[in-house]
């Protein structure tokens, strides 16, 4: 009769009203935006700072950012109740509460990313409506991309060299106000948790940096993944269009993506040095004072979630792919690997802070286990199951596809 | 019309809001009432005399409309067992709806254990109930403000605006809240609030036999309740979350979770 029974059992002293009230879906959430945050932190890094060996995949982790960015609410809006009152967190925001700042956030962030992706695509349109402007007869597909690119251009057409210097400008100071937004985008979800003080594992004022550094962490190997899978697609079709002169060959696409794998995974190792050192330095914190609640955090750290913390988060999700990619002369075949793996890795650790921060119980006295359903029986047990977190973790590849269509995201030409 | 007339008009017409929200500002009809005979709820359980009985917890339910098969409730009552080697035993089956029918603790998962007459060192109840804060977390967290503080203390729910998130009951310290199975939207005591605002008793404090829950005002220096809590020694749950809880215990035990 109660939802959360569903998934929820109870062991010795707990509370009646106590259950796994944020499952799955609330796993998705910070996992999501972390990814958005992550990704604009890695393009922001070629345009801010101007890091050309990052050029590449800077602009494609641009356009993936704005994909994630559009699946980073719907975990949540999936999770409520009440799922039709959603607006009214932007109609009567309660600013005492760190949710409610989650509209401004959110809407600040997009329109920064989507100006920021204009100004970088917009000699694009414009050359791209021209073209198909003179040109005498459109297929179907020219006309709808002739219109797209013609709605796009927003009316602006100017792009001789001082113009399009302007644009560069601009590029860099959404750049550089972005990565403070991005931060704060997920700072705030760390917030989210770290400021709850009745629950001893979540609260923590490292909760927001710890999130940050394993956003960036999980953004960029989300990143570098998708770069990779895309590249071997272009080889496969490139295989096939050799005899073609204007297309690339094999070797060429090798050289570029190995180029960048090994320059961004440089990025990833340092970042994810710092995440974990910040993780580290919370348990270790944690075990030192030992204050009243430590007794039962003990037992869910080193107990109960053993295998979800130290095997499957710390050694799989993080020391294992760190040597990988440390380990000279990293070839694609390595990599791919090592970034599932730490891509895992981020996940466990959202798993291990939303679950694991519900699975003892307020009384200190009692636990309370989490069984994700796997097999959907009502619409409850789907959005709140395996099904459900799947869906939503493969929404953003869907949108991307879409979004690839528009931008030209694979721009060899210009890269190499 | 002229343009002098429109402004004419003008000022006359800010005039008259002016005019108006001042004069809201300053005769507030609740305000008014309330300087007048002001009032601060509060609850006094008295753990010496509970005895387990859950008939509080059967007539909550039934006053609040909280299905009474659900395994979640407004108010509950713990068994405390401690026995005389120092081991804690605690448990609240079904909230103790039914009051506590055996002798054998519930572990939860299935699991039960039975405690020795002359192990038990001393065993006693506590009945919990939603604690009023003066600061309540949950108000705090709530992102669309469905739920807030009335001017009298009590913190309610509004069913229409709460969106479901579930904030609120992961800020709440004491586990007092949950999602209504038939609302589908959090869900808390909120002392009768519906019985007490017309003067009558909550539904727990009318049903317990033994008169182990009693309601007051503790601004009135006359209520009964109020001058307990002044005169004698009273506890209250949990002080360390800082968030000023408004029900107050006497005989609470460092045992009580």
């Amino acid at each position: 009769m109660v939802l959360e029974e569903a998934w929820t059992l109870k062991e010795l002293f707990v509370y009646p009203n106590e259950y796994i009230y944020w499952s799955i879906q609330i796993v998705m959430y910070p996992f999501m935006t972390g990814l958005v945050a992550g990704a604009f932190v890695l393009s922001s890094l070629y345009h801010l700072f101007g890091i050309q060996r990052l050029k590449d995949i800077a602009r494609f982790s641009l356009v993936f950012s704005f994909a994630l960015l559009f699946v980073a609410p719907l975990p949540l809006l999936f999770h409520l109740l009440q799922p039709q009152r959603n607006y009214y967190v932007f109609m009567t925001p309660h600013f005492t509460s760190a949710i409610a700042a989650f509209g401004v956030v959110f809407f600040v962030y997009a329109s920064i990313v989507a100006s920021e992706l204009w100004f970088l695509y917009r000699k694009y349109f414009v050359e791209t409506s021209l073209k198909l402007k003179n040109q005498m007869s459109r297929s179907l597909p020219e006309k709808i991309k002739y219109l797209v690119c013609t709605v796009l251009t927003l009316g602006a057409y100017d792009i001789d060299e001082s113009t399009l210097r302007k644009d560069q400008s601009a590029i860099k100071i959404l750049a550089g106000v972005g990565v403070p937004v991005a931060c704060f985008l997920h700072g705030y979800a760390g917030f989210i948790f770290g400021s709850v003080k009745a629950n001893a594992l979540w609260m923590t004022p490292l909760m927001p940096v710890i999130f940050i550094m394993s956003a960036i962490v999980s953004g960029v190997a989300l990143c570098m993944l998708t770069y990779i899978i895309a590249m071997e697609i272009k080889k496969f079709v490139a295989s096939r269009k050799r005899p073609f002169p204007p297309y690339p060959s094999q070797e060429e696409i090798k050289g570029v993506e190995v180029h960048v794998v090994k320059m961004t995974s440089r990025y990833l190792i340092f970042f994810l040095i710092f995440s974990i050192s910040l993780e580290l330095l919370d348990l270790a914190f944690r075990g030192y004072t030992a204050v009243k609640s430590w007794d039962i955090l003990r037992s869910i750290i080193y107990g109960k979630d053993f295998i979800n913390i130290f095997i499957l988060q710390y050694t799989l999700g993080n020391l294992l792919p760190f040597i990988l990619l440390l380990i000279p002369g990293l070839t694609i075949r390595r990599a791919v690997p090592s970034l599932i793996l730490v891509l895992f890795g981020v996940f466990m650790m959202r798993w291990n802070v939303v679950i694991g921060g519900q699975s003892f119980s307020l009384t200190f006295s009692g636990y309370l286990h989490y069984h994700l359903p796997l097999i959907p029986y009502d619409y409850e047990t789907f959005k709140e199951g395996l099904f459900g977190a799947l869906l939503i973790g493969a929404l953003p590849f869907f949108l991307f596809w879409a979004l690839s269509k528009i931008f030209p995201v694979f721009d060899l030409k210009e890269s190499h | 019309m002229n343009r002098r007339g429109f402004l004419k008009l003008s000022v006359k017409g800010l005039a008259g809001i002016a005019l108006a929200k001042g004069l809201d500002e300053i005769v507030r009809p609740q305000e008014g009432l309330a300087a007048a005979k002001p009032v601060r709820w509060v609850f006094l359980v008295d753990t010496y005399k509970c005895i387990g009985c859950g008939f509080c917890v059967k007539a909550c339910k039934l006053e609040n409309g909280i299905p009474y098969e659900a395994n979640v409730s407004r108010t509950w009552v713990e068994r405390y067992v401690i026995t005389k080697d120092g081991q804690v035993f605690a448990d609240t089956p079904k909230a103790a709806r039914d009051g506590f029918t055996t002798t054998r603790i519930d572990l939860g998962m299935g699991k039960y254990r039975e405690i020795k007459k002359e192990e038990i060192g001393k065993a006693f109840f506590v009945p919990k109930i939603c604690n009023q804060c003066d600061k309540p977390p949950c108000v705090q967290v709530c992102p669309v403000g469905a739920t807030y503080q009335t001017a009298d203390g009590v913190s309610l729910v509004d069913r229409k605006w709460c969106i479901g998130c579930g904030y609120c009951i992961m800020a709440c310290p004491y586990g007092m809240r949950f999602f209504h199975p038939v609302y589908q939207v959090a869900e808390k005591c909120n002392f009768c609030y519906h019985r007490i605002t017309k003067g009558i008793n909550p539904a727990c404090v009318l049903a317990c036999p033994m008169s182990a829950r009693r309601i007051g005002n503790i601004k009135n220096p006359e209520d009964p309740v109020a001058k307990v809590i002044m005169t004698q020694r009273v506890e209250v749950h949990k002080p360390e979350y800082g968030t000023n809880p408004q029900v107050y215990f006497i005989g609470l035990s460092e045992e009580v979770r």
